[in-house]
């Protein structure tokens, strides 16, 4: 193209970057927008960007500490947030590590072995995949209700009822990790076998060393889905103290009692690690998520 | 290279590593004490008459013990975990929520059957005609209770006199006993029977006979007899009025005489009614109609505005002569790593019509300020506008992926016939990467038709239709409308949620079915 039109090539590059501008600014606006309102006084306040009276109330009552107004009354923190992204942070962790070890085991399985059913098996589990949680709320709501009468620790309002709903969501990660495993050369375990290795040693000490890259993934993917997972935690969730960051925040923008400027801080504090993670990760994350799914 | 046939049929050895053999040992152990407690989640359920829970844990346990039993079955070990997850918390509701679907379960037939007649049975009532009138006595600091049957003086009446009040314990009944004359003290007036009327109203009296009182009036104590009499039919008497309430097992209610139903119920099969009420009852078909119609237009508008971006987007990051690539696409994939909850949220508080930030720039600029939220059509627009942001990212890293894989070659024979950069999109990049694209389209269609988040959190499905039965929204999906139905409002009806909800697993098979055929996935 650059030999056959260069007089007007300066020209659209320019208009190139001016367009690229222009949405890039549309799209970040709402993100600074909000961490310019986190640090403006009160909770309706307007202006520009740069906030005109700058304070650190939002903030602190978002770390969970008093505010002193100016005027030397005390404001309380409206909702625990550090606890409900602690609690976030919890359920998130185990249950991606458990996600992790199902998938892993299976997806060994799925690659290296034959068996009766696999391919109506793998077939199937795509097809269940598409099903949201959403559609079958009252029948999990039911079994944990009636679990929680028997083990009380997996009943309604429990951490544990939640972890357990997600094992549910395993087929995609387990066809990510089965497209990794695939692409590794199978001698070396081969040789293991030989060696009277038994399958699980040599899935063990041979084939997970060399899929370190493919489980972080993995993990990490599990990890924020199951930090922005709403519908079940919305559901199974009850108590303030219990609920996690994805059911929690959203009562900062009741109808009744809107706290925007509150929110703001609680946004940015609790988005910022789970972004971050995200950009940093995205060159590993953008290739398991573009190959199947779709992000919430 | 495939493993698992090496030792099949063959006798196991054992093993020469002790370190081994323990870890068969543990491996046995921790089998046998899951299916151990499997059978006992099966014997409890069963004990409650919860057989589908029951026949769930039994399935399990059985499966568990059979996989795990037999050496033939060495690779679907692997698969168990996996397997087992998604049938209990995937496949299990599935089939549950079908199953309710051709019931009434809803909040008003919520128990069984048993437990409803239980609670019925339970209820007392106050036989006034059995009341006894009240006096506070006070002597030395301790109050006791005197009851005595009106027409005091003759023949036959009944004296109780309590313990001192002061030694009840909160909430447990007081007992009474029979006595000849009042009790000493001075007996205390009217105003002082008010002042303690919330701990004389909260008094259980319990007379030697077993019969339970409770305050009937500011002068009586009034005894509670059983309201109800099982009858051998399965009826109930009612021993106020003597009428007989009948179950009715057709609809799960007790019926009296008159026909009038009596809550609670117990859910009972009530076979298609609900498929019939979504498709003839002219108060949920209107509204069910509009909200399927409107879940179509979302997703496919969804589908076709992001992509729209995300190929523009992505054809102007592949040219190779423009700088600052890298910075752009980090800055224009930040919607996607932003937690959807919070940019929602976000952009709930951007939108809102007092201090939102949208409404304060329109204002200024144009002198407008839309209702975006009570609105239908700004509310859908909205709506829209948000989901683009959210959702074209992934079109853009789906476009960039696969606009890399066109032969370089193709453009620069574009190049020398004279095409401009417009032919090469429309007539190179848009048609080569369309047909790879397909089924991530189809795929990102469902997601976004079962797009619950973004309903629930930034509109709640509001504003509502009117006159609609069900609580049902303009910028209702399917899915926030079934569990609207389902959580919200008094009359949670989990049947016909399920119906929905059925009919929506209908149309997400169709999808997947099609994508896997598109797809050509291969196992």
């Amino acid at each position: 193209m650059a030999m056959v039109q260069p007089r007007t090539i300066r020209a659209r590059k320019l208009g190139a970057h001016l367009a690229l501008l222009g949405f890039v600014s549309l799209v970040v606006f709402p993100l600074l927008l909000v961490i310019s309102i986190s640090f403006r006084e009160g909770n309706f306040a307007t202006g520009s960007l740069i906030p005109e009276r700058f304070s650190l109330e939002h903030w602190a009552l978002a770390f969970g500490i008093p505010w002193e107004r100016a005027d030397g009354s005390i404001v309380q923190p409206p909702f625990p947030v550090l606890l409900w992204l602690w609690n976030s942070i919890k359920v998130a962790l185990v249950s991606s590590l458990m996600i992790l070890a199902l998938s892993t085991t299976s997806a060994y399985a799925f690659a290296r072995m034959r068996f009766k059913g696999k391919a109506p098996i793998l077939k199937g589990m795509l097809i269940f995949q598409m099903f949201p949680a959403v559609l079958s709320l009252v029948a999990l709501y039911a079994l944990f209700d009636r679990l929680g009468q028997l083990v009380p620790w997996l009943g309604i309002n429990t951490h544990g009822s939640l972890i357990l709903a997600s094992l549910g969501a395993v087929a995609l990660h387990i066809w990510t990790i089965k497209g990794y495993f695939e692409s590794i050369d199978g001698s070396l375990e081969e040789a293991a076998v030989v060696d009277g290795a038994s399958t699980w040693q040599a899935f063990y000490h041979i084939l997970l060393p060399l899929s370190v890259p493919i489980l972080m993934v993995v993990f990490i993917l599990a990890f924020i889905m199951s930090i922005m997972e709403y519908p079940m935690a919305s559901v199974l969730l009850l108590d303030e103290d219990k609920l996690t960051l994805a059911v929690g925040a959203q009562q900062y923008l009741a109808d009744h009692n809107q706290r925007w400027g509150d929110f703001a801080a609680a946004a940015v504090l609790s988005g910022l690690p789970i972004t971050l993670v995200f950009l940093l990760c995205q060159r590993w994350i953008v290739g398991g998520l573009t190959s199947g799914g779709v992000k919430g | 290279m495939y493993t698992a046939n090496a030792s099949r049929g063959l006798p196991r050895h054992r093993s020469r590593y002790p370190a081994e053999r323990y870890t068969r040992w543990a491996l046995r152990a921790l089998t046998a004490s899951l299916v151990l407690a499997t059978l006992w989640l099966v014997v409890a359920f069963h004990l409650r008459g919860q057989w589908m829970f029951a026949l769930l844990f039994l399935v399990l346990g059985a499966s568990l013990a059979i996989v795990f039993g037999k050496r033939q079955l060495m690779s679907h070990r692997y698969i168990f975990p996996a397997l087992a997850g998604m049938g209990v918390f995937v496949i299990f509701p599935l089939l549950y929520t079908i199953g309710i679907s051709f019931s009434n379960y809803s909040s008003s037939n919520l128990l069984s059957e048993e437990r409803v007649r239980a609670q019925f049975l339970d209820r007392t009532y106050q036989a006034e005609g059995l009341a006894f009138d009240f006096r506070l006595y006070q002597d030395g600091g301790q109050t006791r209770l005197y009851l005595e049957t009106p027409g005091a003086g003759l023949e036959g009446t009944r004296r109780l006199a309590s313990m001192p009040l002061a030694e009840a314990g909160d909430g447990k009944p007081l007992a009474v006993r029979p006595v000849e004359a009042a009790p000493a003290g001075e007996a205390l007036g009217l105003r002082e029977v008010i002042a303690r009327r919330d701990v004389l109203e909260g008094l259980t009296l319990v007379t030697p006979d077993g019969t339970e009182l409770r305050m009937a009036g500011l002068r009586r104590f009034a005894p509670m007899l059983p309201r109800f009499e099982s009858n051998p039919d399965g009826s109930l008497t009612d021993r106020r009025d003597g009428t007989t309430l009948t179950p009715d097992r057709e609809t799960g209610f007790f019926v009296t005489e008159d026909g009038e139903r009596l809550t609670p119920g117990w859910p009972v099969a009530v076979g298609l009614d609900n498929y019939a009420k979504i498709f003839t009852d002219p108060d949920i078909r209107g509204p069910f109609l509009q909200i399927f119609v409107w879940t179509f237009v979302f997703a496919g508008l969804t589908v076709a505005f992001t992509l729209a971006v995300g190929f523009v987007l992505a054809s102007l990051l592949q040219w190779e002569q423009l700088r600052g690539k890298a910075i752009y696409r980090t800055l224009l994939i930040l919607p996607y790593a932003v937690p959807a909850f919070i940019s929602i949220l976000i952009f709930k508080g951007m939108f809102n019509q007092h201090y939102g930030e949208i409404n304060l720039i329109l204002e200024n600029v144009f002198g407008i300020s839309p209702d975006w939220f009570t609105d239908p059509a700004l509310a859908r627009t909205m709506l829209l506008v948000v989901n683009t942001w959210l959702g074209y990212p992934y079109m853009l890293l789906l476009c960039m992926g696969l606009i890399q894989s066109i032969p370089r070659d193709l453009f620069e024979a574009s190049a020398v016939d004279g095409g401009g950069p417009l032919t090469n999109m429309f007539r190179i990049t848009l048609p080569l990467i369309l047909k790879p694209l397909t089924p991530l389209l189809i795929a990102a269609f469902a997601f976004n038709f079962n797009n619950f988040v973004l309903i629930a959190l930034l509109t709640g499905g509001k504003p509502d239709i009117l006159g609609a039965s069900t609580p049902a929204g303009t910028t209702d999906l399917l899915v926030s409308y079934t569990y609207r139905i389902a959580f919200q409002d008094a009359g949670q009806n989990f049947g016909l949620a399920a119906a929905i909800a059925t009919l929506i697993f209908l149309m997400v098979v169709g999808l997947s079915l099609l994508n896997l055929r598109l797809s050509k996935v291969k196992v």
